[in-house]
């Protein structure tokens, strides 16, 4: 029997799942043409009053946000309620740029507890259920986001942040925490950790996991789920329009279900801007129609995905968003061939020998772009002569050409030399930028 | 058969010097010890005196370290008598993998060669009855004194 966290929203027809997004989106768009200015002179530029919009089609017509909106009205232009009625802040890390704001009413806390507290629910958790945030609490949203959908849904939340690996290994044990909310890459990090120590994964009363954060293939959904002895859900989010919880998988593992009543997602061509066909892949588009402190109009992710609306055999009504990739400004181009650095990953655990711990390292050698993926050599693949270990990166190549069509050199580090994450993992080294 | 130790190493500054330092603060002495080096990593097999307590020093360091088995050969440190033995495999077919060779004080068995033949196991049986000589593990650990 499939468990829903809000049966009568997460399953209502498609019909009336958009009657009522037409309604919540007519006064987003009446709130932030009165109370942001920002949107209100785009919107004028285009020669556009709120009135235009009359249907759901017609939010094609509305300009695209991007994080550049965000930053140019650092820190709060874009916030469409008095400083007063907002209860939290949250912030990018700012990595590539200007640091980005965002603001919660007390509203907007609730409704991604609500949102996070259906996720749970389709991660197989019940109130009995011990989850451990080992997301970082501060301004980064994963921690926080979780914690309070955690305690909205009522399960025993162990606010565990990131960090000190081993006692987030011993809570799990002493307390016999079920599920796990982290990054993939930490996550992974955990279960060796576990290994270190002298556990095994029946020490744990683990049963599933919420990843999220950053992209991961399916070949590391399969390490975690085999090493923790779990099943992985994927859950994915963004600061900008709330956080962890935006969608996540039902157990049926066939997109992620993105909270619908919440937001409205569309997808368009990279290139023109133009929404694409159902079903095509393109650049995911997000309103939010039920954020007050901070609404966000068709806000570019940068995350490329393909939507579904046919209902799912979970009986979710909520499109799902294919497991995405990665964000378009962390597609690699090597020498004219795009690729995301989860498809690399997808190539490498392919091949059953290579351990989940590798780097990226892009260069330019003589105008000629150059792609080295250095992994730590395993066990298995480490034999006692040269050949065999020169036949590995012979057959990792082979794949990677024949897959991705780009070749690479393959370079084999020692073990434990690549930096374990405990967060968000920096597989990508691209020298080609300094 | 004698057991070796096989330590991957990448091509970086003061790899060696680690496993160095790790053999010599838990005692160990090498009796022989060989590279095989590539671009970007190095295989380095070694003979030492005492292979467990080895192998889990290096593990603790985060080495990745094999142990394979391997033959000593001993022979006179004269002109023609290592050509006499490589002779010798080659009449019985037996191809070498890899060797290297070293020398020590004893009287009877003054040259040593370390060699891993193909397909060894299958291979042993050949080599016994040749007059090629093998030298256990026992015997390599008093070389000097024998």
């Amino acid at each position: 029997m499939e468990r829903y966290w809000n049966k009568p929203i997460e399953t209502m027809e498609r019909e009336q799942l958009r009657a009522v997004q037409l309604e919540k989106l007519l006064a987003t768009i009446q709130n932030v043409y009165a109370n942001v200015p920002h949107y209100r002179e785009k919107m004028r530029a285009k020669g556009m009053l709120p009135g235009d919009i009359k249907t759901l089609d017609n939010l094609h017509d509305l300009p695209i946000t991007t994080k550049q909106d965000l930053r140019d009205t650092y820190p709060f232009g874009l916030f469409a309620v008095p400083m007063e009625d907002i209860v939290r802040i949250h912030a990018s890390s700012g990595t590539t740029g200007k640091q980005t704001v965002v603001g919660y009413t007390r509203n907007d806390i609730d409704m991604w507890a609500d949102c996070m507290a259906r996720c749970l629910t389709m991660a197989g958790a019940d109130r009995s259920s011990r989850v451990q945030v080992a997301y970082g609490y501060g301004l980064f949203t994963g921690g926080l986001g979780a914690h309070y959908g955690t305690e909205k849904f009522g399960a025993v939340t162990v606010p565990a942040s990131s960090g000190n690996t081993q006692r987030q290994i011993t809570m799990m044990i002493d307390f016999g925490v079920t599920h796990l909310c982290c990054t993939p890459s930490y996550a992974l990090n955990i279960a060796e950790v576990l290994q270190e120590m002298g556990y095994t994964k029946d020490d744990l009363n683990l049963k599933a996991g919420c990843f999220g954060a950053e992209p991961w293939s399916d070949g590391m959904r399969a390490e975690i789920e085999n090493r923790l002895g779990i099943r992985a859900y994927d859950i994915y989010g963004l600061s900008e329009v709330m956080g962890p919880a935006v969608a996540h998988e039902c157990g049926h593992h066939n997109g992620l279900h993105i909270w619908e009543d919440n937001f409205i997602a569309e997808i368009t061509d990279p290139d023109t801007g133009m929404p694409v066909r159902d079903g095509q892949t393109g650049d995911l588009v997000v309103t939010t129609i039920s954020k007050e402190g901070l609404p966000l109009i068709r806000y570019k992710t940068r995350d490329i995905c393909a939507l579904n609306y046919e209902t799912c055999e979970c009986g979710r009504t909520h499109a799902r968003m294919s497991k995405p990739a990665g964000r378009s400004d962390d597609m690699l181009i090597i020498r004219g061939v795009n690729v995301f650095p989860s498809q690399i990953e997808s190539v490498l655990l392919s091949i059953e020998e290579v351990l989940p711990h590798y780097q990226i390292v892009v260069d330019r050698v003589n105008n000629a772009d150059t792609l080295t993926v250095e992994i730590e050599i395993s066990e298995t693949m480490f034999t006692d002569d040269v050949k065999g270990i020169e036949g590995f990166e012979k057959k990792i190549n082979n794949r990677m050409n024949s897959v991705l069509g780009i070749s690479a050199k393959i370079r084999f580090v020692e073990p434990k030399t690549i930096a374990r994450s405990e967060g968000k993992a920096k597989r990508v080294i691209d020298n080609r930028k300094i | 058969m004698i057991k070796q130790i096989t330590v991957f190493l990448e091509n970086k500054p003061g790899r060696m010097e680690e496993v160095t330092g790790c053999l010599a603060d838990k005692k160990i002495n090498i009796h022989a010890l060989s590279i095989a080096d590539t671009a970007d990593f190095g295989i380095l097999r070694m003979i030492v005196s005492d292979h467990d307590k080895a192998v889990s020093a290096l593990k603790d360091k985060n080495f990745m370290v094999k142990t394979a088995d391997v033959i000593a050969v001993a022979m006179g440190h004269s002109p023609g008598s290592l050509h006499d033995v490589l002779k010798k495999l080659r009449e019985l077919d037996i191809s070498i993998e890899y060797m290297y060779a070293f020398t020590s004080r004893s009287k009877n068995y003054d040259a040593i060669v370390i060699m891993r033949l193909e397909n060894q196991d299958a291979t042993l049986d050949k080599i016994n009855g040749s007059g090629i000589q093998m030298l256990g593990r026992e015997l390599l650990d008093r070389l000097n004194e024998v």
